[in-house]
């Protein structure tokens, strides 16, 4: 027998920035034959998971919530490799894998992300430059096609299916099941060493010096100006040999309520950042365990409504190595003089771009930042969305919220490639966000 | 190691509750109706560290097997010392005004078939002196009121069978613990318009496991229901007359 409905009433959704807001059905199903039935009964629909993508990305009126197909299938101790259903939660696999001596090959900065999420975002971390992407290390996915046909993909069957899937967005079907071969790990914990760099030129020097690093990655000072623009504090970090295994993952503290969001304005995130330089010390090292090394922030659940009701938008680009340095000095000097930028700035060096249709990283520098939503966001978004692309960047779309669809296709030129993917396996119109339609994407 | 049995296995409370035994390498016996669900959930629970996890597929309004599956999850675990009956339905109310037949299908599933298993696992655990039955009653049992009266007397039903079944097995050294969720949201409850009474099942899981650890009598989930449900016993019947909830 089939399990019961699964369909909420119509609700409000948004990604994890509150903007933009939708009003959508959601779609639960309890097993993986029920994301079949349902995709059956509905004519265009967007998977979605934790819901931490940043903007319109899986919005949709109807969404497939993949949230109780959260099931272990497999894992195997002595190899590593794992095999669960979309949505499983990073931060599920480490209580079970660090344990026996296994971590994420690539974690983004929450691990409230599915396994889905995060192969259909393609989500990078602090060892880009030397692990690439999550989905260069997906062995293999399940994949429901919009002709209900499921199918399993990987770097060497259905290459083309899997190309476009990693990154795609959730575009070309919904990803039901994926085999991860996670890294070995001898501790818990993480090696730290922070390096103050007074300006960019010498936070990105440190990312050359320390190239062979594992991790790597700046707190930049969007606010600081002239001689300091781009003050950083450069965080590098090594899996420990000592330490033992064990994990302690602790619940969140929660936000309970939308804050005022005059609480952070200009001046209180000009403080954060004065304090946040004075306290790093420099050519420090210290052991810290993995939980807030990767994931500061998850100690902080709904850390989002800081923001007030308004939202805000993460905006994440990436520059060509080549003039990268001189060319982020000019978009920050564009973000600075702006004073809307945010405390929560992250610099990063990219290694090379993978085989990904829609995969954000090049080779280059990305930065990170938040934008409180107010009127004059989106038009300073716009300009700072051409001035990337002029450089030769782009966007990343898991947190795009406002990107107009001609600075999209002209910065992923392999879009036309993945719409003829999409269109070869049924995905065209079956498989829909806001996003995809803003973006001009059939 | 505990070796538990849970009935109504896959339904979202009882999943949370077996994902922390598994975590803390228990062996689990599931029963459920969903053939698939069970096989996803077995192989899912010996992932996160159970000992064991077996499953029995059975509709649980078949009281002849009860029997057949008590034996069966004694064979596979070599005994059984503790028990979570979850599995339910939750009635649409108004259809069953309408349906004697449908009425009595819901106290059927909610009332009676528990009534059936916990009758046969009072007896075995009664015969070893020792065990803990838990059983996920509802704060809708507490009072019976028009919007789910068909539900809330089933479930009265079996709070007051499992009153006294905790006072018959307690010289047994047999623990009867009886557990009332308020509004959790799951797939069950899917439909409703949720606001600030409402729980998720990995909140209310923790607070089941630990009354089953603790042999509790009763334990209201989460405990301001305690609150809540004392001070709608209490509202006088000309008052709670001309209340719509």
């Amino acid at each position: 027998m089939t399990a019961a409905p699964q369909t909420t009433a119509t609700t409000t959704i948004s990604g994890w920035g509150g903007y933009p807001t939708q009003e959508a059905q959601v779609i639960i199903p309890r097993s993986l034959s029920g994301c079949k039935t349902e995709l059956e009964r509905h004519s265009s629909l967007i998977a979605r998971g934790m819901g931490r993508s940043y903007g319109d990305s899986a919005n949709a009126a109807t969404v497939l919530q993949t949230t109780c197909c959260d099931h272990f299938i497999a894992f195997d101790d002595k190899t590593g490799l794992l095999t669960a259903e979309a949505g499983v939660t990073l931060r599920d696999i480490l209580k079970i894998t660090v344990k026996h001596g296994w971590f994420l090959p690539v974690t983004p900065g929450t691990s409230y992300v599915t396994v889905g999420g995060a192969i259909a975002s393609d989500v990078h971390g602090k060892n880009h430059h030397v692990a690439g992407t999550f989905g260069q290390h997906v062995v293999s996915l399940t994949l429901l096609l919009g002709t209900g046909e499921i199918v399993t993909a990987s770097p060497t069957h259905l290459q083309d299916l899997f190309h476009a899937t990693c990154g795609g967005m959730g575009l070309t079907g919904v990803i039901l099941v994926a085999t991860i071969q996670l890294i070995p790990v001898k501790s818990a914990q993480i090696t730290q060493k922070t390096i103050k760099a007074a300006s960019l030129e010498e936070a990105c020097e440190a990312f050359e010096v320390y190239s062979a690093s594992t991790y790597s990655v700046a707190w930049i000072d969007c606010l600081a100006t002239g001689k300091r623009l781009g003050r950083s504090v450069v965080m590098l970090g090594e899996h420990s040999d000592s330490g033992g295994l064990n994990l302690t993952v602790k619940d969140p503290v929660t936000v309970p309520i939308h804050t005022p969001a005059a609480l952070l304005n200009s001046m209180t995130m000009r403080a954060f950042n004065i304090a946040y330089w004075a306290k790093a010390a420099h050519d420090k090292t210290q052991t810290v365990p993995l939980q807030p090394y990767f994931y500061p922030l998850d100690a902080l659940g709904g850390w989002n409504k800081l923001y007030g009701k308004a939202g805000f938008v993460q905006y994440q680009f990436v520059l060509p190595k080549a003039d990268g340095v001189s060319n982020m000095r000019t978009i920050l000097t564009q973000i600075a003089e702006s004073g809307a930028g945010s405390f929560l700035a992250v610099l990063k060096q990219f290694g090379p771009a993978n085989k990904n249709l829609l995969s954000f990283p090049i080779e280059g520098y990305t930065l990170a930042l938040d934008f409180k939503m107010s009127s004059s966001v989106v038009a300073l978004l716009h300009r700072l969305d051409d001035m990337v692309a002029g450089m030769g960047g782009r966007v990343y779309l898991t947190k795009d919220a406002v990107m107009k669809e001609l600075t999209f296709k002209a910065t992923y030129p392999e879009w036309q490639e993945f719409e003829a993917v999409r269109h070869k396996y049924g995905a065209l119109g079956k498989f829909a966000s806001a996003q995809s339609k803003r973006l001009g994407l059939a | 190691m505990r070796k538990i049995l849970i009935l109504g296995a896959t339904s979202a409370i009882a999943e949370h509750c077996a994902r922390i035994w598994a975590a803390r390498g228990d062996a689990l016996y599931l029963v459920a109706r969903n053939e698939e669900r069970l096989k996803t959930m077995t192989a899912d629970l010996i992932v996160r560290g159970a000992e064991q996890a077996h499953s029995f597929c059975v509709d649980l309004n078949d009281m002849q097997k009860h029997v057949a599956l008590l034996d069966a999850a004694e064979t596979a675990m070599g005994g059984i010392d503790t028990v979570l009956i979850a599995h339910g339905t939750l009635s649409n109310q108004k259809a069953c005004e309408q349906n004697v037949e449908q009425t009595l299908a819901e106290i059927n599933t909610n009332a009676l078939s528990v009534i059936s298993l916990l009758t046969h696992i009072a007896n075995r655990f009664e015969a070893k002196q020792s065990g803990t039955i838990a059983v996920i009653s509802s704060v809708a049992g507490d009072r019976g009121r028009a919007s789910n009266y068909v539900y809330g007397s089933a479930k009265a039903m079996v709070t007051a069978f499992t009153s006294g079944l905790r006072q018959r097995l307690h010289k047994s050294n047999v623990a009867v613990v009886t557990i009332k969720p308020g509004f959790v949201d799951t797939p069950m409850t899917a439909s409703f318009k949720k606001g600030l009474l409402w729980a998720k099942p990995d909140h209310v899981a923790p607070k089941i496991v630990q009354a089953i650890d603790k042999r509790k009598y009763e334990v209201y989930v989460p405990t301001f229901w305690w609150v809540v449900m004392a001070a709608i016993r209490l509202l006088p019947v000309r008052v709670f007359l001309k209340l719509t909830f």
